[in-house]
């Protein structure tokens, strides 16, 4: 796959076409030019370590927004095996925005749900860009039921912008579908993981994101707004995304400080885009120990920990 | 302001514009009439003339409602920490501190209604738009537990500009954290009344704001998910006229009721009467 580079990884690029250039130019010749290959090599590990290493959150969401990256459904081949889909919300229609079904993880036989975006302009009308309809959040409770009936875990992959903002989203209650989510999910009895895969974008993404572990791709974002969303209330200016990515701290490893999510998992050099397959091999070994992990506990106590662990957030002080 | 207050001076003449103090009149922004301060408070701040209902305090909104001296405040000393040490957020904090008297955006504490103990929450606009960040939540969060331990109805009257974004992703926790408290309450199969009001959106109307077992809007107001000018952007689209009121949720099916300001408690108490074991006595807890 020929990798679209973002503007910050253009040096590496650039290092890398040389690189290529030379060594086409080379090839069947006197070996003249191994140590300038070989330099260039180095730099351009160099230039890699310096780039990957100190990826600002603003750098990152652009990351979790490129379309190579690995989607729902490239986890699905990858990661997960014999998926089911299963269509409808039984009262208006199918989200294609929210693909859900039976699939196998490992060991464990799963019911899963997540956001699906697309990859060019025709698969993206057809996914409506990962922002899914009232239709999306109550199929998936409709899924979360079967998995509550049938003693499954849920495992939810969450990449959106946003819940749909639409004119039909609102007229069949976008709110209501999302709020209701927050409060069955809750007490909903069977274990449930949930990763954010790419943009964890707001409500949209907490609709299927109550559970007992919650972990995040390392490039991936968590927000309550996006930041050029928060940018524009904050300055008029949407250019200033940067500014409030940064402000927002919304970054995987910003979450994992606040408490919020349990784990980050690794991506390859670069980001996930850069290897689907190892990508996938992470969030499959860590979603296959947390479903583990989870697998034993009586689902009482489960509920418990999952109550508290909504409780546990927020930050305040009694004023003197 | 001024475009009114030039013709105002007209109609009452020069003489009489000495006997009125500044600020006692004020003009509806919906149908422009001159109403007078202590008229519009005896009227529960809705214009006799079009009904418009002007944001309440939640002071005033818990008085509306309360039987009188019933209110007993929790919680009042909780405030923000700046979680992120977000920009001008703690500065803004005192700001609305010093000008509302309040803490946070959110009051909430015991009450009787009509006698039925209870209790009751209102957000105040003034503070930051009535935005949902830690304190917001965690007062909610705690009136709803009490309300699940003491085994009471909850009602919470919703007035805000969604989740606070000043506090990052603990404030879009929040919406999770109200909802497993009321997914607690509503297993113990007690009543929540959520009276949303002007304006309900976002992560607020997204959580516990719909999650009334009976849902009240009052006239014209605004309640939605998504911002307008958001939809309009996003979808190239004309937006219908009434898009996003109480009048368009009633249309929808998404409100049980509407309900103007002053008959407001009389409908929690009837709702009561049907939901909760009748009162022993005037104020009296079972």
């Amino acid at each position: 796959m020929n990798i679209e580079p973002l503007d910050f990884e253009k040096p590496i690029f650039e290092i890398q076409r040389q690189l290529e250039q030379l060594k086409r130019e080379s090839s069947g010749q006197r070996l003249e030019v191994e140590p300038e290959i070989e330099e260039i090599e180095r730099k351009l590990q160099k230039t890699r370590a310096e780039v990957y290493s100190k990826l600002t959150p603003a750098q990152r969401v652009q990351i979790s927004r490129h379309p190579q990256r690995p989607f729902m459904l490239d986890y699905l081949q990858h990661s997960f095996q014999d998926f089911v889909e299963l269509h409808g919300d039984r009262h208006f229609g199918d989200d294609a925005a929210m693909p859900s079904g039976f699939a196998r993880i490992g060991n464990h036989k799963v019911v899963v749900t997540g956001h699906q975006k697309g990859r060019n302009t025709k698969e993206n009308l057809h996914r409506n860009f990962g922002s899914a309809h009232p239709e999306g959040y109550r199929k998936a409770l409709r899924v979360f039921r079967l998995a509550e009936k049938f003693g499954l875990p849920v495992v939810t992959l969450i990449d959106t912008p946003g819940a749909f903002p639409g004119i039909g989203a609102e007229e069949r209650n976008i709110a209501e579908a999302i709020a209701f989510n927050l409060r069955e999910m809750a007490l909903l009895r069977t274990p449930v993981v949930s990763v954010v895969i790419g943009e964890g974008g707001s409500g949209g993404a907490l609709g299927i994101g109550i559970a007992d572990r919650v972990l995040m791709m390392e490039n991936s974002y968590y927000s309550v707004i996006s930041p050029e969303g928060c940018a524009a209330i904050l300055w008029k200016d949407r250019k200033k995304a940067p500014e409030a990515a940064e402000a927002l701290r919304i970054s995987a490893g910003d979450l994992k400080e606040l408490n919020i999510i349990d784990e980050v998992i690794p991506e390859p050099a670069g980001g996930a885009h850069h290897d689907h397959f190892a990508a996938a091999a992470r969030l499959k070994e860590s979603v296959v120990r947390q479903l583990d992990e989870l697998k034993g506990q009586s689902i009482d106590k489960l509920l418990d920990q999952r109550y508290e662990r909504l409780r546990s957030y927020g930050r305040l002080q009694e004023a003197k | 302001m001024g475009i009114f207050k030039k013709p105002s001076l007209k109609v009452f003449g020069g003489g009489k514009k000495k006997d009125m103090p500044e600020g006692l009149w004020i003009n509806c922004p919906s149908c422009g009439a001159m109403l007078h301060q202590l008229e519009l408070d005896e009227n529960l701040k809705v214009c006799h003339k079009c009904l418009h209902h002007f944001t309440l305090t939640a002071e005033e909104r818990i008085k509306s409602v309360a039987d009188q001296g019933s209110f007993q405040e929790i919680d009042v000393k909780l405030e923000t920490t700046d979680p992120l040490g977000f920009l001008d957020y703690g500065e803004k904090v005192k700001t609305y501190q010093q000008r509302t008297g309040l803490k946070d955006a959110m009051v909430t504490g015991r009450a009787s209604i009509s006698g039925h103990p209870v209790l009751v929450g209102a957000m105040d606009f003034r503070f930051l738009g009535a935005s949902m960040g830690s304190v917001v939540g965690e007062k909610i969060t705690r009136a709803i537990e009490i309300a699940t331990k003491e085994r009471k109805p909850v009602i919470l009257f919703s007035a805000s500009g969604g989740a606070r974004m000043h506090e990052g992703i603990l404030s879009l926790m929040q919406m999770g954290k109200t909802s497993a408290a009321l997914a607690r309450h509503h297993a113990a199969r007690l009543p929540y009344i959520s009276v949303l009001t002007h304006p309900t959106t976002g992560g607020v109307t997204a959580s516990f704001a719909t999650l009334g077992d009976i849902i009240m809007a009052e006239p014209k107001c605004m309640i939605g998910f998504a911002g307008p000018r958001v939809i309009k952007e996003t979808t190239h689209q004309n937006l219908p006229t009434g898009f996003q009121t109480a009048e368009f949720m009633m249309d929808h099916g998404l409100v049980d009721m509407i309900v103007e300001r002053k008959d407001i408690r009389n409908r929690l108490s009837e709702i009561l009467d049907y939901l909760s074991p009748a009162p022993t006595g005037q104020g009296r807890q079972r």
